[in-house]
């Protein structure tokens, strides 16, 4: 019998603040440990926290990405646990009433949704360093206190794939499109939890585990995997699955339990007194708004008016840089050469960036050169095929398409009178393909297209030699 | 001199009749001479207040002088100081001299004051007695046999025994009122969010309070002067327009004349507050001195504040709970206290924690972590959120048939030392009129007004409107005027 496998993700964003959640210490990364560290984020008797304002902004910022409701009056709550890297005692997040309710994003070319349950502010821990410290645990506070967006997306996911697009389409979306995070996931910039459980089809829900801080794509699809496999390898023994933390190691490739339910800890949340409720006006929501880049909905409608297919405007939208690449080449060219920029933009461009790992706003070859490049080929200028010598010598630095077809003298042979005479010795030297077409081979025909190609050295019209070619053997 | 008023002080210093040098000797003396029975203080640095002083005195020779500039002032123990001793009365810092100062601490800095001392108060100011300090109880200086009061003790006794000429406090459910009660001293509680809790180490964030302590309403108006103000590094702190507190001081009540300058003020009595628990010579000197205000032309109106009676309940379910939270970075990880041997990192916080709080932080740490456990916090957190709402509402209510609410501070005047020890619920009576402040947010003082059992003192509680602070003073000042409670000097001082 078949196994569903349901998957939700919580994936913490580090925001791209100057200057920590509650305190004025520097988030800069790398610094010597407890250097970065104030009062506050060394929870002193006495010191109070203040939201930061910017962390609120980028919050926000979020929110209206994924049309989700901005809640106008969200509360901080204290998350109480001892450990050594918590200085205060407790985490101060966001419980009952978060920043950012619902909203969604699609993965696989827009085919697929998946909802957000909300998404909240809270302070990142310190850092625990249990090597080099013979027998003792050092304590580094400098990360203390850094402002995270905690999104929590509903159990939406049916595969590791699936997992993983969401997570692409999430890391696309908060470092590329809206910038609210530097993306940098060694630095652990971006770190997903995974809640995963396994049902058969049409059955409630299965018990979930979830597998904490996967700092990488690989590895939250090698942990989804191996948990999976688990999962369904224990019900199938008649086992069953308890609720649980697990941890995964990237050496073994294997998920093992950290604590389970039993042991779970009671956080006792209630309302943090130090700070009161945020409370977020309807002006300084529209206003942000406004600051924000345009949105990748609102450009793939613009993509609309272009007539793609859904799929080729998908992936022409996957990311702000991509998006506002092709439509800068889109606009001003003929809606008939629009198909095949499209083709090379995903195509020549993508395959030079991603040799060089650029993204579009970085590429060598700007839309207008694409657009003229292009043009050519339509004009019949130059071959599709010769276009690609002419866009490698843009690449390189060469600026002018007509300049670099001039120089390396790559027009096409479109001179009729000059093709007749090339087609005509090439039905002349071989009498042995003209008599097979003639008795009904059509390969015999390609084969003397072949040869008036490589006659022309590439820079026949392939058009005009077809049809001139048909005419004569016709006749 | 040291029966001087602030304002006498402050004349006496700008006209250099004394310098600050002198004058903060003349304290420290008495400090040294007294403090050994009194127990007052935690820390007395000498070396430290001098040089104080002497930066004061050339403040003053450059005419750079505030009202306060040379003034000593104590500061209760839970006020982070720069380079001194915090220690919040517990084992738990003992060992902790602050890196940075409280704002409370940098405004009477600023205001050119010398630090006295550090004053002694029940642990993490968790007391009515200040016998939970981990130093020792201190006396009450009107008989010291008995408490003075808590948890701000130390500071109430300082004051009263002409250690200090003021001092700094804090009130969580009456920590400044009921022991300015039992000394026979002025204290005042300013509406919450007035005085910056920057740098206050927390009991209950939401209660809390600072404020000062003074032998007269113009005292503390001359000490809130300096106290109140907006600090950014407080959230709960509420950005308004400075004040002057003692701008009404002499003015009589909106269309009274100077004959009866409280001609058409409104005290209201609430029923609940002069019921059973209240002790009868306590009840009379608070007759006698509403009689008082009635000379001076005041009036009263009888009002009710119905949810009074859940006010002790609703806070001891809401300052624990904050408390068990906030005192969780008491840890021994990073500064204070950590236990001499332990095995494991569970071991260590274990045996920190129960070495290093005293026995009633322990009670509120368990109650506070029990109200809070799943399963019951909706039972008693939010209810109790919901108590304070009503209490809160109560006062809104009585606001619109008075202007003040008067009653007594404190049920009965001082206790003997150890008298309560074991029962705590009895203990958690004491403040039983003065805790409805706290959970509405109000401002709130008492004053000295006579004598009970024992020829120990009693203080009347006045509650006002929010932000009505100048006004109280005002009319606390017009009853001082009349009166001379506020002069009398305990015989052992």
């Amino acid at each position: 019998m078949e196994w569903e496998t349901v998957i939700g993700l919580e994936i913490h964003v580090q925001l791209s603040t100057k200057s920590k959640m509650f305190s004025r210490a520097s988030t800069q990364f790398g610094a010597t440990p407890n250097t970065q560290a104030c009062a506050v984020d060394i929870a002193l008797p006495g010191v109070l926290p203040v939201a930061n304002k910017g962390a609120v902004e980028r919050a926000i910022r979020f929110g209206l990405a994924v049309g989700g409701t901005i809640n106008q009056r969200s509360v901080f709550a204290r998350k109480n646990y001892f450990y050594p890297d918590l200085p205060k005692g407790y985490q101060i997040s966001q419980f009952e009433l978060p920043i950012v309710q619902g909203g969604a994003v699609t993965i696989r070319d827009g085919k697929k949704t998946i909802r957000l349950t909300r998404a909240h502010l809270e302070e990142d821990a310190g850092k625990s360093l249990h090597e080099d410290f013979h027998g003792m645990s050092g304590i580094d506070l400098n990360r203390a206190g850094t402002p995270l967006l905690e999104i929590v997306s509903e159990p939406d996911m049916r595969s590791s794939e699936e997992a993983v697009a969401y997570a692409r389409a999430m890391y696309d979306l908060v470092v590329k499109e809206i910038e609210i995070c530097d993306g940098n996931m060694q630095e652990g910039s971006f770190r997903c939890d995974a809640n995963v459980s396994v049902r058969r089809p049409g059955a409630s829900l299965g018990t979930r585990r979830e597998i904490k801080n996967l700092n990488s794509f690989r590895f939250l699809q090698q942990a989804i995997d191996f948990e999976v496999k688990w999962q369904i390898g224990t019900l199938e023994d008649g086992g069953t699955i308890h609720q649980a933390t697990v941890l995964f190691n990237p050496d073994t490739g294997e998920t093992r339990a950290m604590r389970s339910k039993e042991d779970a800890h009671d956080y006792r949340y209630f309302p943090d007194p130090d700070l009161l409720p945020l409370e977020v006006s309807k002006q300084w929501i529209e206003q942000i708004r406004k600051s924000m880049p345009e949105s990748l909905r609102g450009q793939q409608q613009k993509f609309k008016d272009f007539r793609l297919p859904d799929y080729q405007a998908h992936q022409l939208t996957a990311n702000r840089e991509t998006a506002t690449f092709a439509l800068s080449t889109f606009t001003g060219a003929p809606a008939a050469e629009v198909p095949m920029l499209a083709n090379w933009i995903v195509g020549p461009v993508k395959a030079r960036l991603n040799e060089e790992n650029l993204d579009y706003s970085r590429s060598r070859v700007s839309p207008e050169q694409l657009r003229k490049l292009i043009g050519r080929v339509v004009d019949g200028t130059v071959s599709e095929k010769s276009a690609i010598e002419v866009f490698d010598a843009m690449w390189k630095g060469e600026k002018d398409p007509d300049t670099i077809i001039e120089k390396r003298g790559l027009n096409q042979i479109s001179d009729s009178g000059a093709l007749e005479a090339i087609v005509d010795q090439v039905i002349a030297a071989n009498p042995k393909s003209v008599e097979e077409y003639r008795s009904g081979k059509d390969k015999a025909f390609n084969a003397l297209v072949g040869q008036a190609m490589k006659a022309t050295r590439g820079k026949g019209n392939p058009a005009q030699i077809n049809e001139i070619l048909r005419k004569k053997l016709a006749g | 001199m040291i029966n001087a008023g602030l304002k006498e002080l402050s004349a006496a210093l700008a006209t250099k009749r004394i310098s600050s040098v002198e004058l903060t000797g003349l304290f420290l003396d008495r400090i040294g001479k007294l403090n050994g029975e009194l127990n007052a203080f935690i820390t007395v640095d000498p070396d430290k207040s001098l040089s104080l002083a002497a930066d004061a005195d050339a403040r003053i020779a450059r005419g750079d002088r505030a009202p306060l500039t040379g003034i000593p002032v104590a500061h209760k123990d839970i006020f982070c100081t720069k380079g001194w001793l915090t220690t919040c009365g517990s084992r738990m810092l003992a060992n902790f001299t602050s890196p940075y100062s409280a704002h409370v601490i940098e405004r009477f800095g600023a205001a050119g004051a010398v630090i006295l001392g550090k004053t002694n108060m029940d642990e993490f100011a968790m007391g009515s007695s200040t016998e939970t300090s981990f130093y020792g109880p201190v006396r009450n200086p009107w008989d010291r046999a008995f408490v003075p009061g808590g948890s701000s003790g130390g500071s109430a006794c300082a004051v009263a025994a002409r250690l200090a000429p003021a001092a700094t406090a804090t009130d969580t459910g009456g920590s400044i009122r009921q022991p300015a009660a039992l000394t026979g001293i002025t204290g005042l509680k300013p509406t919450y969010g007035v005085v910056s809790r920057h740098g206050m180490v927390a009991f209950a964030s939401s209660l809390d309070q600072g404020g000062p302590m003074g032998r007269s309403a113009e005292d503390a108006a001359m000490l809130l002067n300096v106290m109140a103000g907006f600090d950014e590094r407080d959230s709960t702190s509420l950005e308004r327009e400075a004040e002057d507190y003692t701008r009404d001081l002499d003015r009589p009540w909106e269309g009274a004349g100077a004959g009866k300058p409280l001609q058409g003020l409104r005290i209201g009595i609430p029923k609940e507050h002069f019921g059973e628990g209240l002790s009868s010579d306590v009840a009379q000197a608070i007759d006698a001195a509403l009689a008082q205000f009635e000379k001076i032309g005041a009036k009263r109106v009888q009002i009710s504040l119905p949810n009074s009676g859940l006010s002790v309940p609703a806070y001891y379910v809401i300052a624990p709970a904050e408390a068990s939270s906030n005192l969780s970075r008491f840890d021994g990880v990073r500064y204070g206290y950590r236990a001499p041997e332990y095995g494991d990192l569970l071991d260590m916080y274990c045996k920190t924690r129960s070495q290093g709080f005293g026995a009633e932080v322990k009670r509120r740490i368990l109650i506070g972590t029990y109200v809070l456990s799943h399963g019951y916090y909706d039972a008693y957190y939010l209810k109790a959120q919901r108590i304070r709402r009503l209490i809160a509402q109560d006062f809104v209510a009585a606001f619109k048939r008075c202007d003040v609410v008067m009653g007594p501070t404190s049920p009965t005047v001082a206790f003997r030392i150890g008298a309560m020890a074991s029962d705590p619920v009895q203990m958690y009576l004491n403040d039983i009129y003065t805790i409805p402040a706290n959970l509405a947010g109000l401002p709130a003082m008492s004053i000295p007004c006579g004598f009970g059992d024992n020829e120990l003192p009693v203080g009347l509680h006045i509650v006002g409107n929010y932000f009505s602070e100048a006004r109280m003073l005002a009319l606390a000042h017009q009853y001082q005027r009349a009166t001379d409670w506020h002069m009398r000097v305990p015989a052992g001082a």
